[in-house]
């Protein structure tokens, strides 16, 4: 269990002051100068031997993320964009980062930004977050008040602008080449890659766009050391991590642990357990809703980290935990998720405007069981032929919780099938 | 030059092009539906991908560079799963209704269904329907049939540089529209049919009258304009039922405008299908030796000073040859083919094309544009102005009337005055001239159709000179010209003679009655009420202007009727090709004055067209040149004098309407009512 010395979000609950003093009082902003003196490659190099990955989902090293920028300007500026907008099903970290502490996340901005040799920081926060927008701005305008962004920002001689931008309420503007066509104004469309955001980014300017949360831990890593960090957690999964958890359990919450903490452990120490007790667990979706789902008896011994359960053919995401006891119909479940990937998919590529839809209409029937046995396996084909295909991960995020289904709950899809076969039918 | 490999064959390929071009290289063949190779790469059809070693997933190859040392396989299990993945993927919610579409036989939706997707549908769903739009009267739309490639956007913004069409909605709700139902306002709007892979776009006027493979393909030229787009006439019997672009990228890349496009209704109205004679104040219907005699015996004892002969916009060389030596031969030096009395001076060649070449225009970086709005007159040249823009910061000004050309364009002043300036280097502009690299001016024949033309082409030339357009491998000195016949009736010198007549003193001798007979071919576009009471012969396929004061009526070929040759803007000499017989009676023009001369016992010395060619290069070597261009050596020519200080006039009201077969088309009547007349009318109130 994580020491509470080793927590860095230490207003998670949003108990204390969120604004500039109560940041303060909790570490946030202490001799910030210090850290910059360092140098930017200093920092860079600090991060890289943290082996701290990206907290958005797909859990790149940040590190190595940030040395992708050019060192040397060839006349255009750099930016730094953070992706505030959490739009995953079952993910609200970055929320109560931003609504009770943003000032971890500004000072991130300051010293990621520097790091990067960039010009400004964009926040893009989700358009559903007013409070959060709203305490989030007010934090700006405290820092510039006192002299921590801007003109010498902390006094270090440089110069450094963050500035906030609501979006409008699209998923798939969270995918980090749409916000940047959104933050441009443009349709939120994801980008083809290459180039990476890195060559040609915002306004076609080198650019990294990182997670809230990513950017938020930067300072503590850089203050304690990449030592201590590498102390929490298992090899290559590195740190704290906030974790979501929600769905079936007694106590739903948010709680920053270590990184590789069992399943188990988290949801019974934290969430006060599953519903009904442990085993009345039917399923978990271990990472947002983009995950494939898993089955108890992999719940049961399971690591929530990158590595671990990638190995069981799920992920970590954005570590949101989504837990459905045995009163749940999981085929609905999903058919609900497919609904939101229909909903929320841009419509540029092909597989993913024409896939979802057609996905989510077999769920429905999938539900009723008002198909046929080898339509499972189309269904299963349907998803491969939407994986991979598509320009951004969309596609993919469709694809998975269908594919976690059928391949951990085949027998209940069928059984669903059968009964339905078997009804009484109406008079005629 | 990286090399890669391409299924397993080692190929050396240009850096920064794509993996599609590449594998296009090594001849190996990409399906693909929104990769265009004149559009911005928009990767979303996702149909061409390939493998890339190294790479878990399969890549989009149109919009992945090349880099060295890539090995790219095409033909692997992982290609053709994601082929026939999303082949089933655009085909689920596609009506699949091609009996009754017109795209049937020449869709690309089609034809990479039967090398790429399933041969049976395992989607059990309702397919979407997709309320259609209304953009206006040429293009017809089945939005349902659209797989959403985004080359129409991509388009109408990057080519046509109109940004009216777009996608609203997300996910499977995406549909492409101009939000704000409006007709597509560009010239080139056509094209639209032609890049749509599948049958969303179609042509409205042809919608259901024919099927690809039962049309015969001539390929030809257009007339309609001064460009010379390269086209495609495709007939049934004696119609022609569409025409469509061909490619030269030397002119029209693979775009045509509207009116080359959809004025061919034209060609079946208002025809002159037989010969008329004017009794009695009335034009009865007759023979051809009755037209004839009626022609003999007015031109019986008429001095040769008292006979003119006018050539038309669309005039081949052939007959402009024909009418002239006949003319000649009856004594007449009173010829012109400058219909709109444009003060061309045509002892220098290079005074009078497009020197610079449509295709140098991507060279250019300043451009001055003088009484002329390209955009109507010539819009695949307008479109090439636009291209350079885009790609190479082509910057524009304009000295009188600046119509919204699709891009910037510069005011500088409305007349002579302003040009006066820059000639004599008293104006800013004439130093940013001088500073390009590689300027050049587009002179209009609203700038020399005036009383001091000749003076106006004289400060042309003057700003040519003076302000360095013309230099060792550019010249930058260029006239564009709206009539198709006009650089052929130049270079074959049809124009006065010793001693004759230019269309003003035709027009004035002919009120005073010093003129008798005067020999239209084709000519409609000048005020022909001014012919006073001079017998007029009009040889020409449409019942226009001229036929209706003409007192004979010879019923000749339009351009889809008759092999001729034409000279376009830029000096290219190029060969229509005929398509279908002309209808009725009517007869090829070069024919009809053969057997006229011998019916006026002064026979032309050529009995069949191949003759007549032979003549035609002997006195023109340079017409034998077909397709290629020859740099005109630059001379002296226009004359220098006073100017009026009046704002010259953009030559073009009406783009859809200026000619006899546009004027007789319906398409383009409908076209005039949507695009030009509604501007003064429709307030939002009424109705």
């Amino acid at each position: 269990m994580l020491r509470d010395e080793d927590r860095i979000f230490r207003n998670l609950y949003g108990a204390g002051d969120w604004r500039l003093a109560g940041a303060r009082s909790r570490g946030a902003w202490d001799d910030t100068k210090s850290l910059l003196d360092r140098g930017p490659d200093a920092i860079v190099d600090e991060i890289k031997k943290s082996d701290l990955r990206g907290r958005g989902g797909a859990g790149f090293p940040t590190g190595l993320k940030w040395s992708f920028m050019p060192k040397q300007s060839d006349g255009r500026p750099s930016y730094l964009v953070v992706n505030a907008d959490e739009s995953e099903p079952g993910t609200c970290k970055d929320r109560d980062i931003l609504r009770y502490d943003p000032h971890v996340l500004l000072e991130g901005c300051l010293v990621a930004g520097f790091a990067m040799r960039t010009r400004a920081c964009y926040i893009y926060i989700r358009g559903e977050f007013f409070n959060e927008a709203s305490n989030l701005q007010q934090a700006i305008d405290e820092a510039y008040a006192a002299g921590l962004l801007g003109k010498n920002a902390c006094g270090s001689g440089y110069d450094y602008d963050v500035y906030l931008h609501r979006g409008a309420g699209a998923y798939i503007c969270g995918e980090e080449t749409a916000l940047l066509e959104s933050l441009e104004g443009k349709k939120g469309q994801p980008r083809l890659k290459p180039p990476f955001p890195a060559a040609v980014g915002l306004y076609g300017c080198p650019t990294t766009v990182n997670n809230v949360e990513t950017i938020a831990v930067a300072p503590t890593i850089l203050r304690r050391g990449a030592d201590w960090w590498l102390k929490i957690g298992r090899p290559k999964n590195t740190g704290t991590k906030i974790f979501c958890i929600s769905g079936h359990v007694n106590k739903p919450c948010n709680v920053e642990e270590a990184m590789g903490i069992p399943l188990k452990e988290l949801i019974e120490t934290y969430a006060g357990g599953v519903r009904g007790g442990w085993d009345n667990l039917l399923a978990v979706i271990p990472g947002g809703s983009s995950v494939p789902m898993l089955p108890r008896s992999i719940c049961d011994t399971i690591l929530m980290d990158f590595d671990s359960l990638r190995e069981v053919k799920s992920g970590l995401g954005t570590a949101a935990v989504i837990v459905m006891d045995k009163s749940t119909d999981l085929i609905a479940a999903i058919a609900r998720l497919s609904h939101f990937y229909m909903h929320e998919s841009c419509g540029q590529c092909t597989p993913c405007r024409e896939g979802t839809g057609w996905m989510w209409r077999v769920m429905e029937r999938m539900v009723k069981g008002n198909a046929t046995i080898p339509e499972i396996d189309v269904l299963e084909e349907v998803t491969r032929e939407v994986e991979g295909h598509t320009i951004c991960a969309l596609g993919d995020a469709a694809a998975w919780p269908i594919q976690g289904l059928i391949r951990h709950f085949r027998p209940e899809l069928e059984r669903r099938i059968e009964a339905y076969r078997q009804r009484p039918q109406a008079a005629e | 030059m990286p090399k890669l490999t391409i299924d397993g064959q080692a190929i050396e390929v240009p850096g920064g092009i794509t993996v599609l071009q590449a594998c296009e290289m090594a001849g190996v063949e990409i399906p693909r539906f929104c990769y265009h190779e004149r559009l911005s790469v928009a990767g979303n059809c996702r149909m061409c991908l390939v493998e890339m070693e190294k790479s878990p997933k399969p890549i989009a190859s149109c919009a992945m560079p090349v880099a060295e040392g890539m090995v790219i396989k095409t033909d692997t299990p992982m290609v053709a799963k994601a082929r026939r993945g999303v082949m089933e993927f655009l085909l689920i919610n596609h009506p699949l209704d091609c009996p009754i579409c017109d795209q049937g036989g020449e869709c690309d939706l089609q034809d990479q269904a039967v090398a790429y997707g399933f041969d049976r549908s395992r989607f059990h769903e309702n397919k979407r329907a997709v309320p259609d739009k209304d953009f206006g009267p040429l293009i017809k739309t089945s939005m349902t049939r659209c797989i959403h490639c985004t080359r129409c956007i991509r388009f109408s913004a990057e080519i046509a540089g109109v940004e009216e069409l777009g996608a609203t909605g997300r996910g499977e709700h995406l549909e492409i529209g101009t939000y704000v139902q409006k007709a597509i306002s560009s010239e080139l709007s056509g094209n639209l049919i032609d890049i749509c892979p599948v049958g969303a776009l179609l042509s409205k006027p042809y919608a259901f009258s024919a099927r690809p493979w039962e049309l015969v393909k001539t390929e030809s030229i257009d007339v309609l304009d001064a460009v010379g787009s390269a086209i495609r006439v495709d007939s049934r019997g004696r119609e022609v039922m569409r025409v469509l672009p061909r490619l030269n990228d030397e002119i029209n890349e693979e775009w045509i405008a509207d009116k080359t496009r959809f004025a061919c209704d034209g060609l079946k109205r208002q025809r002159l299908d037989r010969p008329y004679v004017r009794v009695d104040g009335k034009l009865q219907p007759a023979s051809w030796p009755e037209a004839f005699d009626a022609i003999a015996s007015r031109l019986h004892g008429v001095a040769g000073n008292r006979i003119a002969a006018i050539a038309g916009d669309l005039a081949d060389l052939e007959s402009m040859l024909a009418l002239k030596e006949l003319a000649t031969g009856l004594g007449s030096a009173n010829l012109e083919c400058r219909q709109d009395g444009a003060a061309i001076d045509a002892t220098t060649r290079a005074g009078y094309i497009f020197n610079t070449t449509i295709q140098g225009i991507e060279r250019a970086d300043l451009c001055l544009l003088i009484g002329t709005n390209p955009r109507w007159e010539a819009p695949l040249i307008n479109a090439r102005l636009r291209k350079r823009f885009v790609t190479g910061g082509l910057r524009v000004a304009a000295v009188g009337g600046t119509p919204d050309l699709t891009f910037p364009v510069e005011a500088l002043g409305g007349g002579p005055d302003t040009l006066r300036e820059i000639a004599e280097g008293r104006h800013p502009f004439a130093e940013r001239l001088k500073a390009a690299k590689n300027p050049m001016l587009i002179l209009g024949q609203g700038a020399i159709a005036r009383t001091d033309g000749a003076a106006v082409l004289a400060l042309a030339r003057q700003i040519a000179d003076s302000c360095g357009l013309i230099r060792e491998g550019w010249n930058g000195f260029n006239m564009l010209h709206s009539a198709a016949a006009r650089v052929g009736g130049l270079d074959l010198g049809f124009l006065p003679g010793a001693g004759g007549r230019d269309l003003k003193a035709i027009l004035e001798a002919a009120e005073q009655g010093a003129i008798d007979v005067v020999y239209l071919l084709g000519a409609d576009e000048f005020p022909v009420s001014r012919l006073g009471k001079a017998f007029a012969i009009y040889q020409g396929h449409h019942g226009d202007a001229g036929a209706h004061r003409a007192d004979v009526i010879l019923p000749g070929a339009a351009y889809t009727e008759k092999n001729g040759t034409y000279v376009n803007t830029e000096g290219r000499v190029q060969q229509a090709k005929r398509a279908i017989f002309p209808p009725g009676e009517a007869r090829e023009d070069w024919a009809i004055l053969r057997a006229l001369s011998e019916r006026l016992g002064k026979p032309l010395p050529y009995d069949s067209l191949e003759q007549l060619r032979k003549r035609l290069f002997e006195l023109k070597p340079h017409f034998a040149v077909l397709d290629d261009l020859q740099p005109a050596a630059w001379g002296a020519f226009g004359k220098a004098g006073a100017t009026d200080a009046a704002p010259f006039r953009l030559p073009i009201e009406n783009y859809y309407m200026t000619d006899p077969i546009s004027r007789a088309s319906e398409t383009m009547a409908a076209c005039s009512a949507a695009f030009v007349a509604t501007d003064a009318r429709k307030t939002g109130t009424h109705g």
